[in-house]
């Protein structure tokens, strides 16, 4: 496909066919390389086609292939004109991740941290048909699609500073769950309080780096050797039936002719089908929201039992990688609501936005970035430019270069868990085939995608942390 | 015709697939065996119970991903592993396929060793074909 060279981190598919807008990508020689060979270009140019898009149809550092919209896909859409999709959310709605500091250093939890983590894979449910430790009724499932962590702080999981400390607060107020189908209700009951499988993980960390130390502190962050937590999961089956779900009851609306994809499927913003997805999708965000909460709390627990003390684990903040929101943007210099799809992609608004919590405000929304397994993860910071760039949005991750099929063919789990023993990483796993399909090598190298990030300016590196204990679904 | 039941292909992020079959329900057990073998090993399964599974589709596409969600949904709601799909049958009613089936296999999850993780089916590169036999090619979100 052509690209024009903006810079050497800036491509632009110029407008053709029946491309509405541009394509821009965020990328350096090195990423695009791995871009190219699958279809995330196509992709990105069949959303630049979707009635109602803003500006330019973005792709994100850590982009890959995905369903409809890429992975790492960021597009606004007009309220009136534009559209809607499950498939620009993603499968796993509100997948995304939480980060708390403590006040303890590496070299204090060395000699625990097996212990640490032997508790936490005790306390906190993961891998494939596991379910969470609390029964449900379907009562309390509908009170926390509506209130998501705000219900989980209510009941005991955390502390009320968690939530000012959570995107939305922890609640998207405009959940509603009567349109969630019985399947996705059943899906959710067992599951809630459960890290799941595939990627998703949960590490001990230290700071390994600080780039920004004023802003490091802001977040809480002071020292290289700080010891840090991060949990990276999602609305787990729930959130997987409703988008589902929406992508044939809009299929069977509207038919998939004319749609070069058939989970490019969307409804008009405004339209009843459109919103009934964007409640749904809301109420499954909440979902996600409280299950981090939860999973935080018992990783509290269990540092207060071993360490003696989880006093000062304090959430530095919690994001979505997978969502579709109703924002303020400026659009050709007049500031008003698109609706717009971040599928992995993280919000990373800068300072003065009114949805950051007043501590951060003048500095700008940390953004979270999870790296594989035993490779870095990093905090970052959202900036004003971001706004012009990318709709305030930065990548999310690593992205994937590797089928799972693949890693299982060329790794061993068993033979990870040794090398990174070496490499001072301790790591448990419900499935050593789990983490075998995890190798970092199967992803891409999360310190280039970071670096293209701060050099175009959409999210800018404050502290770098490397895992010391990793527990995989 | 080939013996293969399924075969697993080259795809960055995502799982994808080609299960086969001599009738269009063959192609489409294997491709239960395919989803299957992506979170637990669907032979080691003991068929201890039989859950009827039915799903109507407007196209054969609809009704895969609807037939393959149907593993999703019952081990995350009721923990049962799928060992074998069996007496598939796929009817074309006037405006849409409908397909009953069982399923065989054990709800005792904690038994077995699970691992990876589906979180759904997706229509993305999703092909049904029909030559000597039928071969159905599967996109699944990992």
């Amino acid at each position: 496909m052509e690209l024009r060279k903006i810079s050497d981190n800036i491509w632009e598919i110029p407008k053709q066919g029946e491309m509405r807008v541009p394509a821009m990508i965020y990328a350096s020689a090195k990423l695009l390389e791995s871009v190219r060979r699958d279809l995330t270009l196509t992709q990105a140019r069949n959303v630049a086609c979707l009635p109602g898009i803003q500006r330019m149809s973005y792709v994100m550092p850590d982009a890959h292939q995905g369903y409809g919209f890429p992975i790492g896909g960021v597009a606004a859409f007009d309220m009136e004109e534009g559209v809607i999709s499950p498939g620009g959310v993603g499968y796993d709605i509100n997948c995304g991740v939480r980060l708390l500091r403590t006040d303890f250093t590496a070299e204090e939890i060395a000699a625990r941290r097996q212990e640490l983590l032997a508790e936490i894979l005790k306390e906190v449910p993961a891998g494939v048909g596991k379910g969470g430790i609390t029964k449900l009724s379907r009562g309390v499932l509908l009170e926390i699609l509506r209130r998501g962590a705000e219900w989980a702080v209510e009941h005991g999981y955390g502390r009320k500073e968690d939530l000012l400390m959570t995107e939305e607060y922890g609640r998207m107020k405009d959940a509603d769950p009567a349109h969630l189908s019985a399947r996705a209700m059943e899906r959710g009951i067992p599951q809630l309080g459960t890290l799941g499988a595939g990627n998703h993980f949960l590490e001990i960390q230290k700071v390994s780096h600080i780039y920004d130390e004023k802003k490091a502190r802001v977040f809480g962050i002071e020292a290289e050797g700080q010891v840090t937590v991060m949990i990276h999961c999602g609305s787990r089956g729930l959130g997987h039936q409703v988008a589902s779900d929406f992508i044939e009851i809009m299929e069977n609306a509207y038919g998939t002719k004319g749609l070069p994809d058939r989970e490019l499927i969307n409804a008009p913003v405004r339209s009843r089908l459109g919103q009934e997805y964007y409640v749904s999708m809301c109420s499954a965000v909440n979902y996600a929201f409280a299950n981090r909460q939860m999973i935080a709390h018992w990783v509290r627990d269990v540092f207060a039992r071993v360490m003696g003390s989880s006093e000062g684990m304090r959430q530095i903040y919690d994001v979505c990688h997978n969502v579709a929101k109703i924002e303020r943007h400026t659009i050709g210099g007049r500031e008003r609501e698109v609706c717009i799809h971040r599928k992995g992609a993280t919000r990373s608004f800068g300072p003065g936005r009114p949805e950051i919590p007043e501590a951060y405000r003048p500095h700008g929304q940390p953004v979270l970035i999870p790296g594989s397994m035993g490779t870095a993860s990093y905090l970052l910071v959202g900036t004003a430019e971001a706004e012009e760039l990318s709709f305030s949005s930065t990548a999310h991750g690593a992205g994937r270069v590797m089928s799972r099929h693949e890693a299982l063919r060329r790794f061993r789990g068993e033979q990870i868990r040794d090398d990174l023993r070496k490499r001072g990483i301790e790591l448990q796993s419900a499935s050593w085939k789990g983490v075998a399909e995890e190798a970092s090598e199967a992803y891409k190298d999360v310190d280039e995608v970071v670096r293209v990030s701060h050099e175009v300016g959409i999210g800018c590196m404050v502290a770098r942390l490397v895992p010391v204990g990793v527990m995989k679904g | 015709m080939t013996q293969e039941k399924f075969r697993f292909l080259e795809h960055t992020a995502d799982a994808k697939f080609q299960a086969y079959g001599r009738t269009i329900e063959e192609a489409f057990a294997n491709a239960a065996l395919a989803t299957a073998s992506l979170m637990w090993d669907p032979g080691g399964i003991a068929r201890k119970i039989q859950i009827p599974v039915s799903a109507r589709g407007h196209d054969l596409e609809q009704l895969l991903v609807r037939f393959l969600g149907e593993i999703l949904y019952l081990v995350e709601s009721r923990f049962f592993l799928m060992g074998s799909a069996e007496e598939i049958k796929i009817e074309k009613h006037e405006a849409e396929y409908a397909l009953e089936a069982v399923f065989w296999g054990d709800a005792n999850s904690d038994a077995y060793e699970t691992h990876g993780g589906v979180k759904a089916v997706t229509y993305n590169e999703m092909k049904i074909t029909k030559n000597d036999g039928y071969t159905v090619q599967v996109v699944l979100d990992v």
